[in-house]
Order: structure tokens, then C-alpha cells, then sequence
């Protein structure tokens, strides 16, 4: 099989480390970029749907505004790919604890945000997205799996997609068990032609039993905090310009990423 | 697009283990709802239940996955002779060949439901609950790639209830790209408290037996199923039927109405006929959505009457089987696939009273004629829409 050849044309990056793209290629050539503000700005929802979305909403919006707006792309004409391997967690722990005690209480608002959909439904809604858009999650390898899904879109339907992976951090007695440290989110617009716009060129191999891309510190700590941060490889390599990545597709599958900037 | 051959297919739900129960339960109109009978204090409403899952227990080496949704899936797994037909595909391509792509909207959710209703003094899971795999909505795809021992390409698709029609889409890109040479796909969801106290909350759910496009519906009936097939290139399976397109749009309305022009979902068809190569006439049934809340089969019936001749039949069989959610887009893929076998359009069941708004195209009782295409509908939250298009072997738009 010969390599996915995709183009990255966006980087979007939300950490409460690091506010974009650009505070990760600060941080990788030495510096310290500043902590952005608590909350994702999420500024292309209208202000009151932001007050009332919930932090996994607001994640997804935020790192898919800053590709979309590097991309110079019009959002609503990208398919999306929205990734994440737990959804919003403080809306599955509000479920669970309503239901074991008053389930007839449960808020009708909260239901309809519990789908893992609800980020992607909010973008393309906020965008004005008629184009496909799909939610889908593969636990550590939510990224790379979310990755290999969409190039399979960019590819087979020669079209441009905007991919998102995004966690929230653990949340009540679920956060014991499944873990999640902070919260973490990025973004990529990925085009099947060089253009103008064009960051970077990915080739892309399926690659049995390859392990992740070891990281220094602090990656490597941010990426076991979160799951969706298992695409820290790929991003420090696009911080840097260039490189190969192993990232993980699935348990015993890992996809090979080469990586080269394009001027 | 290439089409593809749908090489083997099988699903449970309240109207059966297994095809030869759905073929019969469709044939004899008879409906699989029956009062809620779920959980600890149920709702006044009906639901479709899977007879057995209490006593259909994963086999031991499998226990780590042990919970509701898995069981739905190692039994549905267990039907129609699916497991061999999947083992020797598995010999004949390589685990690492065959992809595996599920759709579910609350995976084993009911799992977590039950962990949280028996906390122990410290607030946290009981030891038999402390199992990180099920608590994620990858679990379904997780536990059956474990249990198909499939190596290749794996992925949860949830997009609520369009997820389990959205798979074949991703599995036939990655088959035409050449990363793999089969596919699983399907879909489970299995009752719950989450959905049950969720859509009586958004106050859609009906107190009797769904009634879908009927003049008096008056919401859904909630229920629960679990559907797969195996995906090969036609030259696999040249006798199979055939997956000829399919097409995905997004509402960009509101997370939980559809659009009220059908945009998306008229959107989602065009481009599964384009893809396709077909003209709507050539259509001889449409398996709807068709939910029986007020909304979803005002936009539908609409959506049917502007698009099909009255040669095209068009039905929702929710009525035999409640809304299965995140798998009711496998479990009607395999009704729009028996239709084309076995020429049966299946009647509209719960439509006694037709709403006027719909067209001649529908069909409210059985119909016995040839159907060489078909398609399914899939709609869900967040205005995700999907349409299917399948045709007998051999049909050539």
C-alpha cells in the first residue's frame, strides 16, 4: 500500500497551557509562551449559545475556529471530523447521578448535549454547515483513528475536512475510573492538493504494533493527562516543520506519519 | 462509487434472533413492542426489548467486557452463521486487512448507569465496576474487535441515530483507498436509563405503541438492537447484494428538531443517489426513519412526496421494533436488504390512521413485488442525516 498523501492547510491547539498553534512552537523553541485565559473564547459561537455550551463545546469550537481561520478556508464548505474519546464527562457523571437518585429529573437540555455528537452539531450549526460531519472516538487512539478517518475522507472524496480531537478533563466518580487530567484540544485542516494555504505534507502508513512517538517533558505529561493529547507527536512535529511520528489507530494498530513542511 | 458487496448481514431486535425471526415478525405485520417492563421504576410507555440478553451471559473469556450492550452484540454476533463468515474472510485477507467500523449512541453506557446507582460508602465504583473499557463509548468496538479477532483499521462512529448508517460510509472510503480489502460494520444500542429518562424528558416519547406517520402519533417508542455485515469488493461476493451509495449531510439547525425543510435529510439522499448513479425513480423502496415524533414524519413525508413517484414504496418499521437509536441504522440497512431478497415491502405498521400529508408511495400494509433497490434513512441529533442505497446483485444503474 503506498502512502495517504494529505495537506495540512490549519493547526488549531487549546491546553490550559497553551492557548493555539503558535504557544506550542513558542514553548518547543524555548520560550514561555503565556497560559491562555480558564475558559476557550469559542468565538465564532454567538455569545449566548457560548454561555450556555458546555466546556466540551467550547473546546472543539475554539481549536476548530483557529485551523479554519489559519486555513483561510470558509467553514462551511469543510466536511468535519470531530474525535474524542470520552465526550463531555461532567454530562455523563450529571447523568448517572440524576438517574441513580431522581431520574425523572434529568434535564432535557443536558440530554440532548450528552451526544457525543453535540461538539460537531454546535460547529455545524454556528458555521452554517450543510456538508458531512460525523463524531467518532477509538479510546487512546481516538486521534489516530480520527486522523486515518478523515484522510480517508479527504482522499476517497477529494475534498477538504477539518478534523478536531478534544477531551475534557475526568469529572466525579467516572473521572476516578477513566481518568483525565486537564483538558486538551486540536485541529487540522486537511486538503488533498498543495495550494496556497498549504503548512505541511503528511504521508501516512498503517503500521501494526509501532509504538507512540516517545515525548520529553512536559509533553509527555500532558499526554498521559488526556487521551485526545496522544496528538502531540504529530503537532510537535508540525511545530518543528518536519519529522516522522508513530501514533496509535487502534490497540494493535499505529499509523507512521511523515511529516515535511512546505514553504 | 464502487460499489460493494454485502457479503453477509444479520441483526436482533424485538422482533427477533436473527433473520428468519425479522422476515417472519415483518411478514405476519405482528409488532415486537411491549409495555415498559425496563429498570427499577418504569416509565408508563412501550419499548422494544431483546428477549434472553438476562440470560445470555458473555463467555468467560470475555468477561472483562461483560454488560448489556456487549451481550446484545455477542448475540447478535451468534445469528445467521455471521462469526464463521467473518473468520473466513479473516483467513482469506489477514486480520490486519479487515476493518472494523461500529455505530452506537450510548455504547455500554447502562454499565456506568449502574455503577453510579451502587457506589460504595467512598463515592467510587464497586470493585466489578472498575473496568475503564466499558465506561467508553468505544467499548462496543472495542469488545468486538476483541471477540472477531480483527487487527485492522477500528472505529466508533456516534453520531446518535444516524451512527450505524455513517459506518458503511466509512468503510467502503477505506476499501476504494485500498487500506483495507473487507469491512464489519453495524451497529448496537441496547435500553437504558439515559435514553428512556432522556427522550421523556425532551417529552418525545409516545405512552402507547409508536404510531409513525400516523395522524395521531404522538412520539417514539424506545428500543433496542444489534445489526452487523461484512463488506467485500463485488468480485467477493458477486451474488451478494450490493452497496451502491451513500450520502451524508448536516441540518446546521438545531441539536434536537430537524430542520424544518428537510434540508440535511433531503441533502443526504441526493448525494446517496448520486453516488449511486441513480435517478429516484428508479427507487422501489424506502425504509424511512420514520420515528412517529411530530417533526421528524412531517419533514419525511414531505421529503418523500417531492422526491418519488408513487412506484416508489416508502414505510418506517419502527412500529415492530421501537427507535433502536444508534443501531437503527444497521437494523433497517438489513430490512431494506431482506426487502430485496425476498420482495417484501414491509407495511407501515401503527399508520391506521394515514396522515394526509403522506404521499401515495406509502405502503401501510405488506406488498409482495420485486424490489431491486433500496434505500434507508437515518436521521439524528445535532442534524446529522444519512441515507443508504443497496441493490440486488446485478443491477446496474
Amino acid at each position: 500500500m503506498s502512502a495517504l498523501r494529505i495537506h495540512v492547510e490549519g493547526m488549531g491547539l487549546w491546553s490550559p497551557q497553551l492557548g493555539d498553534f503558535d504557544a506550542l512552537r513558542r514553548l518547543l523553541d524555548g520560550g514561555s509562551p503565556p497560559p491562555p485565559q480558564a475558559r476557550p473564547a469559542a468565538a465564532t459561537m454567538a455569545p449566548n449559545e457560548r454561555r450556555r455550551a458546555p466546556e466540551s463545546v467550547l473546546l472543539a469550537v475554539e481549536v476548530a475556529g483557529q485551523a479554519v481561520a489559519m486555513s483561510g478556508r470558509v467553514a462551511a464548505t469543510l466536511a468535519c471530523v470531530f474525535s474524542s474519546s470520552h465526550g463531555e464527562q461532567s454530562i455523563t457523571d450529571y447523568m448517572c447521578a440524576t438517574l441513580a437518585h431522581s431520574p425523572t429529573e434529568l434535564s432535557p437540555t443536558r440530554f440532548h448535549n450528552s451526544v457525543h455528537n453535540a461538539p460537531v452539531g454546535y460547529w455545524t450549526i454556528a458555521v452554517g454547515c450543510h456538508e458531512p460531519s460525523t463524531a467518532v472516538c477509538a479510546d487512546r487512539a481516538s486521534f489516530g483513528a480520527g486522523l486515518l478517518e478523515a484522510a480517508g475522507q479527504v482522499l476517497a472524496e477529494q475534498r477538504p475536512v477539518l478534523l478536531v480531537c478534544a477531551d475534557t478533563a475526568g469529572s466525579g466518580p467516572l473521572g476516578k475510573v477513566i481518568g483525565g487530567e486537564q483538558p486538551f484540544a486540536c485541529a487540522l485542516v486537511l486538503a488533498p492538493t498543495a495550494g496556497a494555504a498549504t503548512r505541511a505534507r503528511l504521508d501516512i502508513r498503517l503500521n501494526a504494533g509501532a509504538a507512540p512517538t516517545d515525548l520529553a517533558p512536559p509533553l509527555s505529561g500532558w499526554r498521559a493527562g488526556n487521551a485526545s493529547a496522544e496528538a502531540l507527536p504529530l503537532l510537535a512535529a508540525l511545530a518543528r516543520g518536519a519529522g516522522r511520528c508513530q501514533l496509535a489507530a487502534g490497540p494493535q494498530l499505529g499509523l507512521q506519519v511523515d511529516i515535511e513542511a512546505v514553504a | 462509487m464502487m460499489p460493494l458487496a454485502v457479503a453477509a448481514y444479520t441483526a436482533t431486535s424485538a422482533m427477533g434472533h436473527g433473520l428468519a425471526a425479522q422476515r417472519e415478525t415483518l411478514e405476519s405485520m405482528r409488532s415486537g413492542l411491549r409495555p415498559n417492563d425496563f429498570g427499577s421504576a418504569p416509565l408508563a410507555c412501550w419499548i422494544g426489548r431483546v428477549d434472553g440478553l438476562e440470560q445470555a451471559a458473555l463467555p468467560a473469556e470475555y468477561a472483562p467486557w461483560e454488560c448489556r450492550n456487549n451481550r446484545l452484540a455477542w448475540l447478535g454476533l451468534n445469528q445467521d452463521g455471521f462469526l464463521a463468515r467473518v473468520q473466513q474472510a479473516r483467513q482469506r485477507h489477514g486480520a490486519n486487512r479487515i476493518g472494523l467500523f461500529v455505530g452506537t449512541s450510548t455504547s455500554s453506557i447502562g454499565a456506568t448507569e449502574e455503577a453510579y446507582r451502587r457506589l460504595d460508602a467512598d463515592g467510587n465504583f464497586p470493585a466489578d465496576m472498575q473496568r475503564p473499557a466499558i465506561h467508553a463509548p468505544h467499548s462496543l468496538a472495542a469488545f468486538v474487535a476483541a471477540a472477531l479477532g480483527l487487527e485492522g483499521p477500528c472505529l466508533t462512529v456516534s453520531t446518535a441515530c444516524s451512527s450505524s448508517a455513517k459506518v458503511f460510509a466509512s468503510a467502503q472510503r477505506m476499501i476504494a483507498l485500498g487500506l483495507i480489502d473487507a469491512a464489519v460494520v453495524g451497529g448496537v444500542d441496547t435500553l437504558c436509563d439515559s435514553v428512556l429518562f432522556g427522550f421523556n424528558a425532551l417529552e418525545l416519547v409516545s405512552t402507547q405503541p409508536c404510531r409513525p406517520f400516523d395522524l395521531a402519533r404522538d412520539g417514539i417508542s424506545i428500543g433496542e438492537a444489534a445489526g452487523f455485515a461484512l463488506l467485500q469488493r463485488v468480485e467477493a461476493a458477486p451474488q451478494a447484494p450490493r452497496l451502491l451509495g451513500y450520502g451524508e449531510a448536516s441540518d446546521a439547525h438545531h441539536m434536537s428538531t430537524p430542520h424544518p425543510q428537510g434540508l440535511g435529510a433531503g441533502l443526504a439522499l441526493h448525494a446517496a443517489l448520486a453516488r449511486a448513479g441513480l435517478d429516484a425513480a428508479q427507487v422501489d423502496y424506502i425504509n424511512l426513519h420514520g420515528t412517529a415524533s411530530q417533526k421528524n414524519d412531517e419533514v419525511e413525508a414531505a421529503l418523500v412526496s417531492r422526491t418519488f413517484p408513487a412506484t416508489t414504496r416508502a414505510s418506517s418499521t419502527k412500529g415492530f421494533t421501537g427507535h433502536t437509536l444508534g443501531a437503527s441504522g444497521i437494523l433497517e440497512a438489513t430490512v431494506a436488504l431482506q426487502a430485496i431478497e425476498h420482495g417484501l415491502v414491509p407495511g407501515n405498521l401503527g399508520g391506521d390512521t394515514p396522515d394526509p400529508d403522506c404521499s401515495p408511495s406509502f405502503a401501510w400494509r405488506n406488498e409482495q413485488q420485486p424490489v431491486r433497490v433500496a434505500l434507508s434513512n437515518s436521521f439524528g441529533f445535532g442534524g446529522n442525516n444519512a441515507c443508504l442505497a443497496f441493490a440486488a446483485a446485478g443491477f446496474a444503474a
